[in-house]
């Protein structure tokens, strides 16, 4: 049996699948102040309502906003160390540049721009100065600092100026937690820099979430292996997270994405989550969601994570319908208050929820109460609905051939059975609980991301098979089962205007959590 | 006449450049940073027109070299292009009084303002293209009888060379050799000319062009206008006369490959709503021609621009992705880049294409 949990901004939401997978109990519980105790109680009530024996929960899966809202919320972050090695290059535009102040002002990072970096063909740019590094040292000492991040120029293509930095900065201060920009993101310095920084800031945080959710496990009785979501649908680790929380990072939207493939049983679908104030539209392609392939801004700070491509719309449950100047729905919305404020509730604010039950799509609060409102006005809300929703899903769609849509979320009910120009609608069971179903599906993954230089030595044929079975290799290290792991994404990228082929490749490959093999050994849980 | 840049301005002229780029030449994002750090730290970026230079003034051009997938990691020193200028004014043995762009389009149009804003100069308001091009000879300036050596090409360890051809094709085939040793991204100043010169053979006013476009869309997305009609507006009344949707569709397909250290390869889109309707785009780092249904629907040295339907935001060639909705959006090249021996430099056959130049109008 394995459980899946979604910590969200206001419900915890845990689901129990049993070993072939099948949904055995789901349940709802607010999210609590004290981490600890909201993950016990979802905990507790999901196994006590199976009378459940803690013994044969083989897994737990968690999916939680803690560290996006730390950094959207400039709260709880730790001041961080930079040092990046490059000079002479990069000077004019040192670590940082593009972020904006109340964050710099958060983070207060101490900036250290140092010799080394490589060129994109592996030359390096400058040695490193040892007594360079050790003045740095020496000043995050004087300050306090213990937490660094390392970047260097090209540590994609190769490492080595990273790793040899660290270690020169640990045997200065033997207790500083490092993290390196070539673990962390890809090609192009200032994004990936940001995304270590942001890492590095989290690290405390993250310690202190594992440790709770761990304690809230111990405190259940549950010793199963604790996992957590990452952004790309796959899980890490507990002790692959307290180094590595940024991979956290916008793992909601693609929990639910996946959660809503498994309980629809469909691979390739457009997936609209609506909750109270918005509703989000992903596409499905081979079970995984299609990621964003322009930068991503998060908490002002460009980056360049692997993200799924979601557009949002401020249509949910508690949206507002307004009649001035047009009928409109949304985007303003009465959120949590809706069992407060809406019409069928006994408030006095006409929402989409309201729509719904005077529609007959919903059976919620009091029907009567929505009995006299205007049945042409809920006819055109739902159509409104509708049309917004299906808009949306043709925004999102790859090719000419319509995609079937998979609508899970609270909000799912203020949709009709069928969506103009959607060939098939589909509201599958448990589609309030999709985000924990997705963490509980979550698969182990290995990605290659790199730039190779082909030539009569090396062939485009060579670098793709080299590529293909790194990855691989990648994902089986971390963890997934060898016989379940398979490549899922391929992409070539040439570099520009260089002689020599240069191309950078990046590719992924995925498979099923091994779970036999967890308590046995301890991989790293690894995507590189 | 001449102007300082202000920050909403750099803004504007850097989305505008990005529209010019013609999917290559940069994103401007990190020239943009370079600029706004000179600005911050109290420095002005003055632009002046052609017309305002003193007669038998040296102007000095200033630029990068390289792939752009090089500069936005190993990220500029901030003092190669200086270093780049100093060295070609010590060669020559004269001042410079302003300093230009050669190529308005993409990650380019920004430098001349960083170094421009460094050095207490002017930029000059003009450009060799009027848009971006793969490589150095690909210039109204060459083709109008400008040599473009002696040049100066530096590295971020302030090494410096200069370059004497004897024709500007070798001059880019010299210093290409010598950007790839420099690590793939090299500061360079060519085309060293006189008021005379930059008159005659630039193309005038693309600095102010590149931030009037931008300024267009950002009022468009303000104002939820269309940002295709008000572009097309805008365009109406300069140099570049026309502005026209092509095309607004879906991108089906991309196909990517490396010859010759050039990123060529196509994009396929089909209309919104009709998937018998596709458009393919050609392109070398840069779009190079639009094909509707076979039949050809602009090609260069005209601009074949990729925008987002929904924002008119550039999207460069590399970041063309399946599923993007996109509307291609062709802009009418000035009349200086038209003539037979432009066409012969980078018109079709400067690009090995087959097909004889048609101009945009006449499509």
């Amino acid at each position: 049996m394995r459980i899946g949990i979604d910590v969200g901004g206001t419900h915890t939401d845990a689901v129990l699948l049993d070993p072939a997978m099948n949904v055995v109990a789901t349940i709802k519980t607010a999210t609590t102040a004290d981490v600890t105790r909201g993950v016990v109680t979802a905990l507790t009530d999901l196994l006590d309502s199976h009378n459940l024996d803690r013994g044969q929960v083989t897994a737990v899966m968690i999916g939680t906003t803690h560290f996006t809202n730390a950094l959207v919320t400039r709260r709880r972050l730790a001041r961080t160390g930079v040092v990046r090695l490059a000079l002479p290059a990069t000077a004019a535009l040192p670590p940082t540049s593009d972020w904006p102040a109340e964050l710099i002002a958060a983070i207060r990072p101490s900036v250290h721009l140092c010799h080394g970096g490589h060129e994109v063909d592996g030359r390096p740019i400058s040695p490193l100065d040892p007594d360079e590094l050790k003045r740095a040292a020496a000043d995050l000492a004087a300050h306090d600092i213990t937490t660094v991040a390392i970047s260097s120029v090209f540590s994609p293509v190769t490492a080595e100026a990273e790793l040899t930095a660290a270690d020169l900065l640990r045997a200065e201060l033997p207790h500083l937690r490092v993290s390196l920009s070539h673990q962390i993101g890809r090609i192009r310095l200032l994004e990936r820099e940001s995304a270590t920084i942001v890492n590095a800031c989290l690290l405390d945080l993250a310690d202190e979430i594992v440790d709770a959710f761990t304690g809230a496990l111990t405190a259940v009785g549950v010793r199963a292996p604790l996992f957590l979501s990452q952004n790309d649908g796959t899980l890490m680790d507990a002790e692959y997270t307290r180094r590595y929380p940024v991979r956290t990072f916008a793992s909601g939207p693609t929990n639910s994405m996946r959660g809503a493939a498994f309980l629809a049983d469909v691979t390739d679908a457009a997936v609209v989550d609506i909750g109270g104030t918005t509703a989000d539209v992903g596409v499905l392609t081979g079970g995984y969601p299609r990621q964003a392939s322009t930068d991503v801004d998060i908490a002002g700070v460009r980056t360049n994570f692997r993200m799924p491509d979601v557009v949002s719309v401020g249509l949910g449950g508690g949206s507002r319908v307004t009649l001035d100047p047009g009928l409109r729905i949304g985007p303003d919305s009465v959120g949590y208050r809706l069992t407060e404020e809406a019409l069928v509730f006994g408030g006095g604010t006409l929402t989409a929820t309201d729509l719904a039950v005077a529609a007959g799509l919903a059976d919620l609060g009091d029907p009567a109460l929505v009995s006299r409102v205007d049945r042409d006005l809920v006819r055109r809300g739902v159509a409104w609905m509708a049309d917004r929703v299906a808009g949306l899903v043709d925004q999102m769609r790859l090719s000419a051939e319509p995609l079937p849509v998979v609508i899970v979320g609270g909000g799912s009910i203020l949709m009709p059975p069928e969506l103009p120009g959607v060939p098939e609608v589909r509201i599958p069971e448990h589609y309030g609980v999709a985000n924990a179903i997705g963490a509980a599906i979550g698969q182990i993954g290995g990605e290659v991301d790199r730039l190779f230089v082909t030539g009569p030595q090396l062939t485009r044929e060579d670098v793709l098979d080299q590529a293909r079975a790194e990855a691989i290799e990648l994902a089986v290290s971390a963890g997934a089962a060898p016989a379940s792991v398979q490549v899922v994404h391929v992409d070539e990228i040439h570099v520009n205007y260089l002689p020599g082929n240069a191309v950078r490749v990046i590719v992924r490959a995925v498979g099923d959590l091994d779970l036999g093999r967890t308590p046995k050994e301890a991989p790293q849980w690894a995507t590189t | 006449m001449g102007y300082d840049l202000t920050p909403q301005g750099l803004h504007d002229l850097a989305e505008g450049a990005a529209v010019l780029g013609t999917g290559g030449g940069g994103d401007p994002y990190i020239g943009r940073l370079l600029v706004e750090k000179e600005m911050a730290a109290g420095r002005t970026v003055h632009i002046i027109g052609a017309d305002e230079l003193p007669d038998g003034a040296l102007v000095l051009p200033s630029s990068m070299m390289g792939a752009p997938t090089v500069f936005v990691e190993k990220l500029p020193s901030g003092d190669g292009n200086a270093a780049a200028f100093r060295a070609l004014e010590e060669h020559l043995g004269r001042t410079a009084h302003a300093v230009m762009p050669t190529e308005c389009g993409g990650l380019n149009s920004m430098i001349p303002l960083m170094l421009a804003a460094q050095l207490g100069l002017p930029v000059v308001d003009a450009d060799g293209m009027g848009r971006a091009f793969p490589e150095l000879q690909m210039q109204t300036f060459g083709v109008l009888g400008v040599s473009g050596s002696p040049m100066a090409i530096a590295s971020d360890h302030g090494d410096t060379a200069i370059i004497t051809a004897g024709d500007n094709k070798r001059m880019e085939q010299l210093a290409r050799a010598l950007t790839i040793q420099m690590g793939g991204a090299s500061y360079i100043s060519d085309y060293p000319m006189d008021t005379a010169d930059v008159r005659r053979t630039s193309v005038h006013g693309t600095l102010t062009l590149c931030r009037r476009i931008g300024e267009t869309l950002r009022e468009a997305r303000v104002t939820h206008a269309d940002p295709f009609d008000a572009l097309t507006k805008m365009l109406a009344g300069t140099i570049y006369s026309l502005g026209t949707v092509l095309f607004q569709g879906k991108v089906v397909d991309v196909e990517r490959r490396t010859v010759d250290g050039f990123a060529r390869g196509r994009a396929r889109l089909e209309a919104t709503g009709d998937p018998g309707d596709v458009l393919e785009i050609t392109f070398q780092n840069e779009h190079l021609v639009a094909r509707r249904n076979g039949t050809m629907v602009a090609i260069v040295p005209d601009l074949i621009c990729t925008l987002n339907t929904e924002s008119g935001a550039p999207i460069p060639t590399e970041s063309l992705a399946y599923g993007q909705r996109l509307t291609v959006y062709g802009i009418s090249t000035p009349p200086i880049m038209r003539t037979p021996e432009a066409l012969a430099c980078f018109g079709p056959a400067g690009f090995g294409l087959p097909d004889a130049y048609v101009p945009l109008e006449d499509l």
